[in-house]
């Protein structure tokens, strides 16, 4: 799957006007707009309970925004039925969250080689592709073993591998280094950055100031479902790789 | 309330699904049980409980009123033993005329037995009441409930009957049915009405019922036959009918029932007790890590299973108590079928089995939901805890390897491996459907074996019409031929009811009875007549079998209209005979092996060269060559011609012309008709309401742990999701995992069918006195079981449907909140 590829200037994500209320309490995210362009890596921060998950699940298509309009990669993501939003996860968006969320009765490869088989790829071509992608992030040698034996690190590097299968457009991280170790952690930042190295759009949601600091090209940050601050990085954006794109 | 109650409270009130499910399954399996339970108890014993029930008579007594008077036979009543006596009741006998009520054939039925009784209780023989209400007055009669009454038991109530074999032809309208267990007589009518009803100068006659203190055997009642018969003037009782014999009638005819009812009694209980293991044991298992947080926050293991013990029989109690109403609902047309089938079935469900079966499934719920909890609390809190994170270590590994790699859409891969990862709880479902799948293979070829033997026994009746030689004596119309399929399986054996088999007489022609030569003559000579032959009945006697044989004699070619054949072939000349199974069992002898007939001082042998299926006589009837018995000297006259028309031939103008033929002969024409055994109706009608029952528990069984199944895998779900699995994917997957367990066990349930059908249905032929040729057995073929085996899958499959679309819905951001 090749999405087209957008200029730098037309954004990948355009977020506008976008509200979020849940049944009850103050809503979770108030006209907040936004827009990331292609090859940005965009880091979320904001206290907790300050709507960044919900802005995630918004542009993941796992939710529909109360009001606005969620645009990505050219699709109006916040119009999307059941069938159609899971066919535009599986295609164009690739997902990383806090506890893997790894399918413990299935190998790392059969976990990574999952989203392949959900859009019916090409069963020799969807296996080079995972052996690539776990070589690429250094667990080749687990592609047979269980989720359940693996450090959060190394979980972590498969959940990552998965996410990248289908080479997504734009990659989501909930809070890929939180349930990790200052090792596993950093082994993770380094991988994000290499991987915004190679060209891949990364959307990152983290408490993690450091992780924020060493990966983001710009960072924004949320309070009570607004935007407070939006700073660009101090890392600067390079070209493109063989692997993610 | 204390911490402990709160924890229960909260667990059954917040597991709202979950809840909702026990009780479902709960009410299910008591439903079924209770149905299965009752239906078998019903089956055990009719007659006996029939007959406590209904303070039934030990010895039907007759009395001829002209050598006793009604004062004489009343004091019978103090013989020595006796203790209840009812009547004299004064007996009539006599062929009532039906007037058709709308739609039904007008004819003539055979002689009622009619006794004059006032009350339908009394110390003995007390009356049940099927249908209608009890004599009000004369000009009323109410008929004992048959066997026969397919047409449904309130069809006859309002017909009128008439008499016209009696001065002033009396009219009577029937107003009810009721049952005598004893089946002492056909009819009842007011005492003053018995007058009307006997001829000008016909001998009075009276019945009397008793029961005594020591009955239990034929030697007993023969002693306290003796004892009534002391009583009056000698010679005065003209004949006595024990309950034994009627009591054994009953429980033949039970016989055939009790094989399959107890074959879906016991798939119901097993059915019943599985899903409740199931789903029990799956709920207290998915509550593992609230237990870890439960011990974690300072509770003992024993308050832990008694918290799980308690959330599971606080819903399962509820499901019970709703189960044995719906189940006593449930079981009312079921024994209302078993009725009908046994003639003596309690209306309602023993009381006992309305406690039994509610408390023996609280037992197994505490039991399925203990052992689970106790193991959990067992647990260290620390892997309790862990098991909402990383569960099932290891589990479907393989599975989930091998489906990975075979060549299914992935959504197909991930259903079929779903199942090893709960291989208790799979096993548990896929044993539950191979039941169901079982049952309705069993149904299928009960109902096709029977219908095939019901075709078989009206080939016994051959041709499309039969001519009757018989006069009856008052003149009337015929009699109904001796051997109508339809009456063969069940004939009743009420005392001197008229239907008893025509031409007692040993061997020669009857009094009465129109020239058999002319009536051949008549039949040839009538176009349209493309063959016929002519059959007596008659009883006889052969070497080494104890008590009297129906001998069915053929004249002319009987080729065309054989019975159905279980071994060996149709004779082909004289000194010839196929016999029944009853025959051959009473004889000790195989198809092959050389018989006598002994007669009249005369013997003859026949060689057995087949055997047919024969239902009637208990299976005791010899079919042989009328060249047969002259040959030996013996006379066969034909009571019976059987003819078959020519192509074309219309039956109705045929009847016309050829009865106006006979007409002057003293012989009758009638058309054939197709009998529909009220055995094999009755056993369809039950059969088909067990399967349903089985399915609807099967199906709900499998919705039941799929719902539980899918509400434990919510995360995965919420994952794949995320991953990009579509709704209808997502459907897919859950049904393929419910579907494969359907699939397989369909496998092995239609095998498992189709021998309990090659083992039940020969028991079931064994009580009704016959072997079923193996033609009607042979009623699974690789379309059917084809079919069969898909039954399973779409149980399975239709169960998994709605938690499918559950799942399906399930909102993504949701599900992966949920640990
Ligand atoms: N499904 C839901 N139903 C109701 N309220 C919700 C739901 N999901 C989130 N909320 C509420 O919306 C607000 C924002 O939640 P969100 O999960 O987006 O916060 P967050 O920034 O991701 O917090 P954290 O850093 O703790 O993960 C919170 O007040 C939360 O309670
Ligand atoms: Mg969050």
């Amino acid at each position: 799957m090749t999405p087209s590829a957008p200029s730098i200037t037309t954004p990948l994500i355009d977020i506008r006007e976008v509200r979020k209320e849940y049944d009850d309490g103050p809503p979770a995210l108030v006209d907040l707009s936004l827009t990331v362009a292609a090859g940005e890596a965009l880091a979320v921060l904001g206290p907790s309970g300050s709507g960044k998950s919900t802005l995630l699940n918004l542009i993941a298509g796992l939710d529909r925004p109360t009001g606005g309009t969620v645009t990505v990669d050219g699709v109006r993501v916040d119009r999307l039925g059941e069938t159609a939003s899971a066919r535009y996860r599986r295609e164009r968006i690739g997902m990383v969250f806090q506890f893997f969320n790894l399918l413990d009765d299935l190998t790392v490869t059969d976990n990574v080689l999952l989203p392949a088989q959900l859009v019916g790829a090409g069963r020799l071509q969807a296996r080079a592709r995972a052996a690539e992608l776990l070589e690429h992030l250094g667990i080749a040698r687990h592609a047979q073993a269980y989720p359940g034996r693996l450090s959060g690190g190394e979980r972590q590097r498969v959940a990552v591998a998965r996410a990248l299968m289908n080479r997504p457009a734009l990659l989501l991280a909930d809070e890929p280094t939180g349930a990790l170790d200052t090792a596993s952690g950093a082994e993770v930042r380094e991988l994000i950055n290499e991987l915004n190295d190679e060209g891949q759009t990364i959307l990152l949601v983290t408490h993690d100031l450091a992780l924020a600091g060493a990966c983001a090209t710009r960072t924004v940050e949320l309070v009570d479902g607004r935007i407070a601050r939006d700073t660009p990085g101090t890392r600067r954006t390079r070209g493109g790789s063989a692997v993610a794109r | 309330m204390s911490a402990l109650g709160r924890v229960v409270r909260a667990g059954v009130a917040r597991r709202r699904v979950q809840t909702l499910v026990m009780v479902l399954t709960t009410m299910l399996s008591v439903t079924a049980s209770i149905a299965a339970g009752g239906l078998i108890v019903a089956s055990t014993d009719p007659f006996d409980h029939a007959f406590a029930r209904q303070h039934g008579a030990h010895l039907a007594a007759r009395f001829d009123g002209r050598e006793a008077s009604p004062g004489q036979i009343a004091a019978t009543a103090h013989a020595a033993s006796v203790t209840a006596a009812a009547g004299p009741f004064a007996v009539a006998s006599a062929s009532p005329r039906f007037e058709a009520p709308a739609g039904l054939p007008a004819g003539t039925g055979p002689a009622l037995d009619i006794a004059g009784r006032a009350d339908a209780g009394g110390p003995a023989d007390r009356l049940e009441l099927v249908t209608g209400h009890w004599l009000t007055g004369p000009g009323q009669i109410v008929l004992a409930a048959g066997d026969g009454d397919e047409a449904g038991p309130d069809a006859l109530i309002g017909t009128r009957l008439s008499f016209p074999g009696l001065p002033g032809t009396p009219r009577l309208t029937v107003v009810g049915e009721a049952r005598s267990v004893g089946r002492t007589a056909d009819a009842w009518v007011v005492p003053a009405q018995i007058a009307a009803l006997t001829p000008a100068g016909g001998t009075p006659s009276y019945e009397m019922l008793y029961r005594f203190a020591h009955a239990g055997s034929s030697a007993q009642i023969s002693r306290d036959r003796a004892a009534v018969a002391a009583a009056v003037p000698a010679g005065s009782m003209s004949g006595a009918q024990s309950y034994l014999t009627v009591r054994a009638e009953v429980n033949r005819q039970t016989a055939t029932f009790v094989p399959f009812i107890l074959a879906f009694g016991v798939l119901g209980l097993v059915l019943s007790v599985l899903i409740i293991g199931i789903v029990v044991s799956g709920a207290v298992t998915a509550g593992t890590r609230r237990i870890g947080v439960l011990k974690a926050l300072g509770l003992t293991p024993a308050q832990v299973g008694r918290a799980y013990v308690a959330q599971a029989v606080v819903p399962a109690a509820a499901g019970a108590l709703l189960g044995v109403a719906l189940g006593n609902l449930v079981s009312v047309p079921l024994l209302h079928q078993a009725d009908t089938a046994y003639g003596a079935v309690s209306p309602v469900v023993a009381w006992w089995i309305d406690l039994l079966v509610p408390a023996g499934m609280l037992v197994l719920v505490v039991a399925s939901a203990l052992a689970p909890a106790l193991r959990a609390a067992g647990l260290r809190t620390v892997q309790a805890l862990a098991v909402g994170r990383t569960p099932r270590a290891g589990r479907g590994r393989t599975a989930a390897r091998v489906a990975g790699r075979l060549p299914v859409p992935r959504a197909v891969g991930l259903g079929l491996a779903g199942p090893f990862a709960r291989p208790a709880r799979s096993a548990t479902t896929w044993a539950a459907v191979a039941l169901g799948a079982a049952g309705v293979t069993f149904a299928f070829g009960l109902a096709t074996s029977l219908n095939r033997v019901q075709d078989g026994l009206n080939q016994n009746t051959p041709g499309q019409v039969q001519v009757t030689t018989l006069r009856r004596p008052d003149g009337g119309a015929p009699p109904n031929p001796p051997a109508t399929a339809g009456s063969s399986a069940t004939g009743s054996a009420a005392p001197g009811s008229g239907t008893a088999t025509a031409g007692t007489a040993t061997g020669n022609g009857h009094p009465g009875q129109a020239d058999p030569a002319a009536v051949g003559r008549a039949i040839a000579a009538q176009p349209g007549t493309r063959a016929y032959f002519g059959t007596s009945f008659d009883q006889a006697h052969f070497a080494g079998v104890a008590g009297a044989v129906q001998l069915v004699a053929y004249q002319g070619d009987s080729s065309w209209g054989t019975y159905q054949m279980v071994g060996g072939h149709w004779f082909t000349g004289p000194g010839q005979a196929v016999v029944g199974h009853g025959f051959l069992t009473a004889a000790g002898a195989r198809v092959g092996d050389t018989v006598t007939l002994v007669g009249d001082g005369r013997s003859t042998r026949v060689r057995i060269v087949g055997e047919a299926l024969i239902t009637g006589d208990d299976g005791k009837r010899v079919l042989t060559d009328a060249r047969t018995l002259t040959a030996a000297g013996l006379r066969a006259s034909p009571d019976t011609f059987s003819v078959e028309l020519a192509d074309g031939t219309d039956r109705a103008t045929y009847l016309k012309t050829l009865d106006a033929a006979l007409e002057p002969l003293g012989a009758q024409a009638g058309a054939t008709v197709g009998g529909l055994s009220s055995t094999v109706v009755a056993i369809d009608a039950m059969a088909g309401s067990l399967t349903l029952l089985l399915i609807v528990v099967t199906g709900l069984g499998v919705l039941t742990t799929v719902v539980l199944d899918t509400r434990e895998r919510v995360h995965d779900l919420g994952v794949l999701k995320a991953l990009g699995m579509a709704p209808r994917q997502t459907a897919v997957m859950v049904v393929t995992s419910a579907g494969w367990i359907g699939a397989v066990a369909g496998l092995v349930g239609v095998p498992a069918g189709m021998a309990l059908h090659a083992r039940v249905l020969p028991v079931m032929a064994g009580a009704a006195g016959t072997r079923i040729p193996r033609a009607d057995l042979a009623v699974y073929h690789a379309p059917q079981i084809a079919c069969l085996a898909l039954a399973g899958l779409l149980v399975a499959t239709a169960g998994a449907l709605l938690p499918a679309t559950w799942a399906a819905r399930t909102r993504t951001a949701t599900a992966l909140r949920t640990e």
